[in-house]
C-alpha cells in the first residue's frame, strides 16, 4: 500500500529525515517510536503534504501513485488520513459543515454521489458512538474550546467519517488520560480492517497496549535504526531510548 | 484651516445657486470654506488622500442631474426575497413614481420640505464634506416614522448613480423615528456610470425614546465611485441603533459614522466588513459619544484585503465625565492576503469618567496557514478551504443582520467574493 524509499526531508535547510525506508501493507499496524526530535512528526507531516517540509531525496508511493506529487487535499482523497498531534481550532467553521464539505469532496474525487443531509446525519450518528463524542460538541466551531481529549476524539471521529485506507496517528495518545486513551484506541481498533493500514507515531509504549502493532520501528536522527515486533516496544519501555542512541552514536563514531 | 493652496475644487461650484434652505446653505458654505478640503496633513484624513483623488478624477465639478430609470431596472436591483418598501433615487433625487410598496410610509423629497432641522445632527463644522453637502445638496428624502410603529419589513433606499452633465452627487437624508418604533433601513447603490463620479452623502437620524433602528448598507460601486458619507444618529433614552456596513469595492470610499448616545440605557452598535481587491480604498471612521451614564456601545469591523487595496479604520470612543457605568467595546481585525495590501488601524479612546468598562483591540495578520493545511488534509480543495476560513472570519459581522432574507443576500455576496476573487 505504502512504500517509502530513501526519504530525505528538511525544513528551512535543516535535514530532518535522512533516508527512511518503510513498507506498509494492507491490514497492518506499524508503530513508529523514537526519542524527541528524531523526526517522527516530520515523517507524518511529509506523508500528509505539509508545505514547510522540503523533500530532498527519495520517493513515496501510495497505492501505486507518487504520493509526493499530490496536493494535500488529493492525498486525503486518495485515502491518507493524518490525525494531528495538535488539532487546529477554527472559529466560525462548524464541525458539521466542515465535515460535510470534506466528505463530499472526497466522495466526488472517488466518483461517488454526494451525501444528502439525511444520509450524512445518519452516518454521523453512527460514527459518533465509536468515539463517544457528543452531538453538542459537533454543533460548535471546529475544535474551538475543546479539551485536549475532545480534540483527539474528534480526530478519530473524522477518521471514521472519511474512511481512509492509510491512517497516520501523530502522537494521538499524548496528553490523554486513561479513559480518553481507551476510547480513542477502541475507535481506532474498530476501524481496522484487512483493507486499511495504520501508522501509529508515538513516544510512549502505553498506547501500544491498546493499539497492538504488527511492527515497531525506532526512529533516531531521521532514520529507522531498529525494527521489530511489539516486544521491541516493551523493551523500549523498560530500558528507555538511551541504549539505542548509544549503540547508533558509537557506530557512527567508529 | 488647510486652504493655503489654490482655493478649492468646489469654489466655483458653490457659486451656482441652490434652491431653498438659505440659512442652512449659507452656514454650510461658510463652514466649508473655513475648513477647506482636507490635505494629508489633516489628522482626520491623513490616510485617505480624498482631495487629490477628487482633483484627479473630476473634470466637471457640477451637480449630476436627475435621470429616468425604468420599473424593470428598479425591480432587477432589488435583492431576492426582499418584500418591503422601495424608495428610488437617481443621482440623489427621489423618484416618487418609481417607488414601490410604500403604503402609508410618510416621506417626501427633501426639496419639498423647506423647514427641516438639517445640519442639527450632522453638524457642518465637524467635517468639510458634511459642510459641502449642507451648502449644496440638491435633493434627498425626509422620512418620518410615527410613534409605536413596528415596521417588520425593512425599507430599501435604492440609489442609481451616473455621472452626466456633472459628476457631483449630493444626497441628503433626514430620518425621524418616533418613540417606541422599530424600523430597518437598507441602502443599496446601482452604479450606471462609466466615468468617475463623486457621491457626497449626509444622513441624519433622530431616534425616539425606546426606538429600535437598524441601518444596513452595501457599498459595491466599482472603480468609478468616489464616495464620502457622513451618517450621524442621535439616540435617546432606552433606544438602540445598529449599523452594518459591507464594503466590497470603490475607488475611494470614506465613511464617517457617528453615534451620539444622549439618553441612559441607549445602545449603539456598529459593525462592518470590508473585502477589498484591486486598488479599492475604503476608510471607516467611526465615532461614539457617550454623554450620559448607563449606555453601551459595541463595535466590530473586519477587513480582508487583497491585491493593492487599502483599508483604514479609525474608531473613536468618547466617554464624557458624566457617562459613568458606560460599557464600550471596540474591535478591528484584518487579514492581508497580499504583500501590497495595506491597513491603517487606529483605536482612539478618550475617557473622562472613572467607572466604566471599555475595551478595544486591533489585529492585522495573514490567513492561518495551519488551519488551511488542516482543512486540506481532510480533502478540502485549497481555494475552497481559503474561502471557508475567510468566510468564518468575516461571517461574524453578518450575524448582526437581523433580517433573514437580507442576511442571506449579503452572505451570498460575501461568499461569492471570497470563493472567487481572492
Amino acid at each position: 500500500m505504502l512504500t517509502i524509499k530513501n526519504l530525505h526531508a528538511s525544513i528551512e535547510g535543516t535535514p530532518i529525515l535522512r533516508g527512511i525506508n518503510l513498507e506498509v501493507k494492507a491490514g497492518e499496524v506499524h508503530a513508529i517510536m523514537g526519542p524527541n526530535g528524531s523526526g517522527k512528526s516530520t515523517l507524518a507531516s511529509v506523508l500528509a503534504g505539509r508545505e514547510e517540509y522540503e523533500v530532498t531525496e527519495g520517493e513515496v508511493t501510495f497505492k501505486g501513485k507518487d504520493l509526493l506529487d499530490l496536493a494535500p487535499e488529493d492525498r486525503a482523497r486518495e485515502g491518507v488520513f493524518l490525525a494531528f498531534q495538535y488539532p487546529v481550532e477554527i472559529p466560525g467553521v462548524s464541525s458539521t459543515n466542515f465535515l460535510r464539505t470534506a466528505i463530499n469532496q472526497v466522495r466526488e474525487y472517488r466518483g461517488l454521489e454526494a451525501l444528502d443531509a439525511v444520509k450524512f446525519l445518519t452516518m454521523m450518528k453512527e460514527k459518533m458512538k465509536l468515539v463517544e463524542i457528543d452531538q453538542k460538541l459537533l454543533s460548535r466551531s471546529l475544535n474551538e474550546g475543546f479539551s485536549g481529549g475532545e480534540k483527539k476524539r474528534n480526530e478519530i471521529f473524522q477518521m471514521a467519517m472519511l474512511e481512509p485506507t492509510l491512517s497516520i496517528l501523530d502522537e494521538t495518545d499524548s496528553g490523554l488520560d486513561i479513559d480518553a486513551l481507551r476510547i480513542v484506541s477502541n475507535g481506532v481498533n474498530q476501524l481496522k480492517s484487512k483493507d486499511n493500514a495504520t501508522i501509529v507515531v508515538t513516544h510512549y509504549q502505553r498506547l501500544l497496549d491498546y493499539i497492538v502493532p504488527d511492527y515497531v520501528h525506532v526512529l533516531y536522527k531521521g532514520r529507522i535504526v531498529k525494527s521489530g515486533t511489539k516486544e521491541l516496544a516493551l523493551e523500549l519501555e523498560e530500558k528507555g531510548y538511551d541504549w539505542i542512541k548509544e549503540a547508533i552514536d558509537s557506530e557512527a563514531t567508529v | 484651516m488647510s486652504t493655503l493652496t489654490k482655493q478649492n475644487l468646489f469654489e466655483g461650484f458653490l457659486e451656482t445657486s441652490f434652491a431653498g434652505f438659505e440659512s442652512a446653505r449659507e452656514e454650510g458654505k461658510t463652514s466649508f470654506l473655513n475648513q477647506g478640503l482636507p490635505t494629508l496633513k489633516s489628522e482626520e484624513y491623513k490616510f485617505t488622500a480624498i482631495t487629490k483623488k477628487l482633483e484627479q478624477s473630476l473634470q466637471n465639478v457640477g451637480a449630476a442631474k436627475s435621470f429616468e430609470v425604468s420599473e424593470a431596472e428598479v425591480k432587477a436591483a432589488i435583492p431576492a426575497g426582499y418584500e418591503g418598501a422601495v424608495l428610488v433615487f437617481t443621482n440623489g433625487f427621489l423618484q416618487k413614481e418609481r417607488c414601490l410598496k410604500v403604503g402609508s410610509l410618510e416621506f417626501s423629497p427633501l426639496s419639498e420640505k423647506t423647514e427641516t432641522p438639517i445640519g442639527s445632527i450632522a453638524k457642518a463644522a465637524k467635517d468639510p464634506f458634511a459642510a459641502l453637502n449642507q451648502a449644496s445638496f440638491q435633493d434627498g428624502i425626509f422620512i418620518q416614522i410615527p410613534k409605536k410603529a413596528v415596521i417588520d419589513e425593512p425599507i430599501l433606499l435604492l440609489s442609481f448613480n451616473k455621472a452626466n452633465e456633472g459628476q457631483v452627487i449630493q444626497p441628503r437624508t433626514w430620518i425621524e423615528v418616533g418613540d417606541f418604533s422599530e424600523v430597518t433601513f437598507i441602502t443599496l447603490n446601482v452604479n450606471l456610470s462609466e466615468a468617475p463620479f463623486f457621491v457626497n452623502k449626509v444622513v441624519e437620524i433622530k431616534g425616539g425614546l425606546n426606538s429600535q433602528i437598524r441601518y444596513y448598507r452595501i457599498q459595491n460601486d466599482g472603480k468609478f465611485a468616489i464616495e464620502v458619507s457622513n451618517i450621524e444618529t442621535n439616540l435617546l433614552k432606552d433606544s438602540r441603533f445598529t449599523s452594518v456596513n459591507i464594503s466590497l469595492s470603490g475607488e475611494m470610499v470614506r465613511n464617517n459614522l457617528s453615534l451620539n448616545l444622549l439618553g441612559s440605557n441607549s445602545e449603539g452598535n456598529m459593525y462592518g466588513i470590508y473585502l477589498l481587491n484591486g486598488k479599492s480604498h475604503v476608510d471607516n471612521h467611526t465615532n461614539v459619544d457617550h454623554t450620559i451614564p448607563h449606555a453601551e456601545s459595541n463595535e466590530l469591523y473586519k477587513g480582508i484585503l487583497a491585491d493593492q487595496s487599502r483599508g483604514v479604520f479609525n474608531g473613536k470612543i468618547f466617554v464624557r465625565q458624566d457617562a459613568q457605568k458606560t460599557n464600550a467595546f471596540q474591535q478591528n481585525n484584518n487579514i492581508l492576503l497580499s504583500e501590497n495590501a495595506i491597513v491603517n488601524t487606529k483605536p482612539q479612546l478618550e475617557i473622562w469618567a472613572d467607572d466604566v468598562k471599555c475595551s478595544h483591540g486591533c489585529t492585522t495578520g495573514q490567513l492561518d496557514e495551519e488551519a488551511l493545511f488542516y482543512l486540506q488534509a481532510r480533502g478540502i480543495d485549497k481555494t475552497q478551504a481559503k474561502g471557508l476560513l475567510l468566510f468564518a472570519f468575516a461571517g461574524e459581522v453578518l450575524e448582526h443582520i437581523k433580517n433573514d432574507s437580507f442576511r442571506e443576500y449579503c452572505t451570498q455576496l460575501v461568499q461569492e467574493r471570497l470563493g472567487s476573487k481572492f
